[in-house]
């Protein structure tokens, strides 16, 4: 830039509109974060330890991470069958799959919730089947996990498409030309294309079912230490005027935020550099 | 589409391929679509088709009867309220924010992308603690608040500001890539050749970036009228006066009105399926999301 004379910008409002964004930034979204931080660090700092790591808080971590993680393992493997489906096979209705897709992004969680309670309780349409097997998944971690995998599901999906688009199906004939295996291919071929992606949408799944709350609540039975995810324990904190209390559980909620955050960018920066170095 | 003539077609074709085992890759296509239609069956339509047969389970009347329920009326009145105020705001928060960021170069200009992305990634209950610890009785304006007997928490405010934080970067962040790539040339000729800012943004920004608009705006529409963990926190469930849809969903449920729920429910769904089929217009029309 230094070398070449610079044009002035001549597209006006620059000072206005960066105005009125970082006025509304910090009015909607950084004030009332720093709140909760400020909260949370006026607590005695004992009191505060205390709070986050007393047994109830510590299972409902369990919990949260726990269903969490296993929720976006599944959506691991099935997103990434539904996104290999949706790119490389033509059957009829593949249009439509791939618009509701986004359903659990449009669908308020809510909604959801009731609906896979109905569904998954003991005498639903699937639930009546699951349990002579001795599985029961409304209100135990199953149901959680089900809900998190749901609301998970398009992130995977919509991550990992584009990325299967990239890869090169002359590599793969190429391959098979010379003999390897289809399971080899997979490996050697699609995986390597595919990981960041996959792995990127993995984070995010995980990032948003870590925090989720309307969907599992009617799933979960919400019994303490057995199936209480930390969300809901910052609501009771809440509705028993322990603002403190709530604030220094929000605060590791926020604290999780903040790693998962950092994570997605470091798999993306570090999914850039592998195609760099790939091409 | 696998006709007989286009499937032998497919198989001749792959059959002349080396190495192709035809037969393999016609169990593992048929596996992997079977797979993945049984797990949204059970996951995404099973859920949906429950929610209209429990809503529908006492015969049509049972269903408009839920709505004339005045609780109900108050709880669908609150939720239009809510994305009436909040979704036009966000807009002009996205086009005003992508705009900055897309038209100029200053420092902190990623810096600041992260930090409209933000509310995406904290909880939804963390979403609207926080307005309870600004605005709550024992928060910082707690007191200013009560003794100006204004009520923003547990209140219409509260609900709208708690809204506004988790549908923040909704057209914001479809807009920005989008201006990002659509350049400066055509405004800065339009400028050049003595046009205004507005004249410019209406006549030479606006029509190219209409689709990204519509998409952001539908998404923010849907997630505000949805929202459940934030304002759910804020709102003090005050049945008829601070109960959103959403709301009032968990309490005819906890009462075991099931078809009420549901009832309540299916209007969301079809809220949802409606924003899909405008999220699939936009897209037919060549939109692409970046």
């Amino acid at each position: 830039m230094k070398t070449m004379r610079r044009e002035p910008n001549v597209i006006p409002g620059f000072g206005i509109t960066l105005g009125f964004t970082t006025f509304f930034l910090c009015a909607i979204v950084l004030l009332p974060l720093s709140a909760l931080v400020l909260k949370a660090a006026g607590m005695d700092f004992a009191r505060f330890v205390d709070v986050i790591t007393s047994p109830r808080a510590l299972a409902s971590y369990r919990l949260s991470f726990g269903a969490a993680l296993v929720a976006a393992c599944v959506n691991m493997v099935f997103g990434f069958a539904l996104a290999w489906t949706l790119v490389r096979y033509d059957f009829p209705g593949r249009k439509f799959i791939d618009a509701v897709i986004d359903m659990p992004f449009a669908l308020p969680t809510a909604v959801s919730g009731i609906a896979l309670t109905t569904v998954f309780a003991g005498n639903g349409w699937i639930g009546q089947y699951l349990e002579p097997l001795g599985i029961q998944v409304a209100y135990t971690w199953i149901g959680i996990t089900v809900a998190l995998t749901l609301i998970g599901m398009p992130f995977v999906v919509r991550t990992v498409q584009p990325a299967i688009l990239e890869v090169q199906r002359d590599l793969e004939d190429a391959a098979e030309t010379l003999g390897a295996g289809r399971f080899y291919v997979f490996r050697r071929i699609i995986v390597p294309t595919v990981l960041p992606a996959l792995l990127t949408g993995f984070t995010l799944a995980f990032a948003r079912a870590v925090g989720e709350y309307g969907s599992v609540i009617f799933i979960a039975g919400n019994m303490p230490m057995k199936t209480e995810i930390t969300p809901l324990l910052i609501v009771i904190r809440l509705e028993e005027f322990d603002y403190a209390g709530a604030a220094a559980l929000g605060c590791v909620m926020l604290a999780i935020s903040f790693v998962m955050l950092l994570a997605i960018n470091l798999i993306q920066v570090w999914g850039r550099r592998r195609m760099m170095v790939s091409r | 589409m696998a006709g007989p003539a286009n499937h032998t077609e497919l198989s001749a074709e792959l059959s002349s391929r080396p190495g192709h085992n035809t037969w393999t890759s016609t169990v593992v296509r048929w596996l992997l679509i079977t797979v993945s239609l049984v797990f949204l069956g059970a996951l995404l339509a099973a859920p949906l088709a429950a929610v209209f047969s429990v809503a529908l389970e006492k015969g049509w009347e049972a269903y408009f009867g839920a709505f004339a329920d005045p609780d109900t009326r108050a709880a669908i009145r609150l939720t239009l309220i809510t994305a009436a105020v909040v979704v036009p705001l966000n807009t002009l928060f996205g086009i005003t924010a992508a705009w900055c960021i897309a038209k100029f170069e200053f420092k902190g200009k990623s810096f600041l992308i992260t930090l409209i992305d933000l509310p995406l990634a904290v909880s939804p209950v963390v979403s609207g603690l926080i307005y309870v610890l600004l605005f709550g009785l024992n928060g910082w304006f707690g007191a200013w608040l009560q003794d100006h007997d204004i009520s923003i928490v547990y209140a219409l405010p509260g609900i709208i500001l708690a809204t506004m934080f988790v549908t923040f970067p909704y057209v914001a962040r479809e807009l920005i890539p989008l201006m990002q790539q659509l350049g400066n040339d055509e405004e800065e000729a339009a400028i050049t050749l003595g046009a205004g800012g507005w004249l410019t943004f209406f006549r030479v920004t606006l029509p190219r970036i209409r689709w990204g608009l519509v998409y952001g705006v539908i998404l923010c529409n849907a997630r505000a009228m949805g929202e459940f963990g934030a304002v759910s926190v804020v709102s003090g469930n005050i049945r008829g006066l601070t109960t959103t849809m959403p709301l009032h969903i968990e309490i005819l449920y906890n009462e075991y009105n099931f078809v009420g729920a549901f009832a309540v429910a299916s209007m969301l769904s079809l809220l949802a399926v409606v924003t899909l089929i405008i999220k699939t217009l936009v897209e037919r029309s060549g939109y692409r999301r970046r």
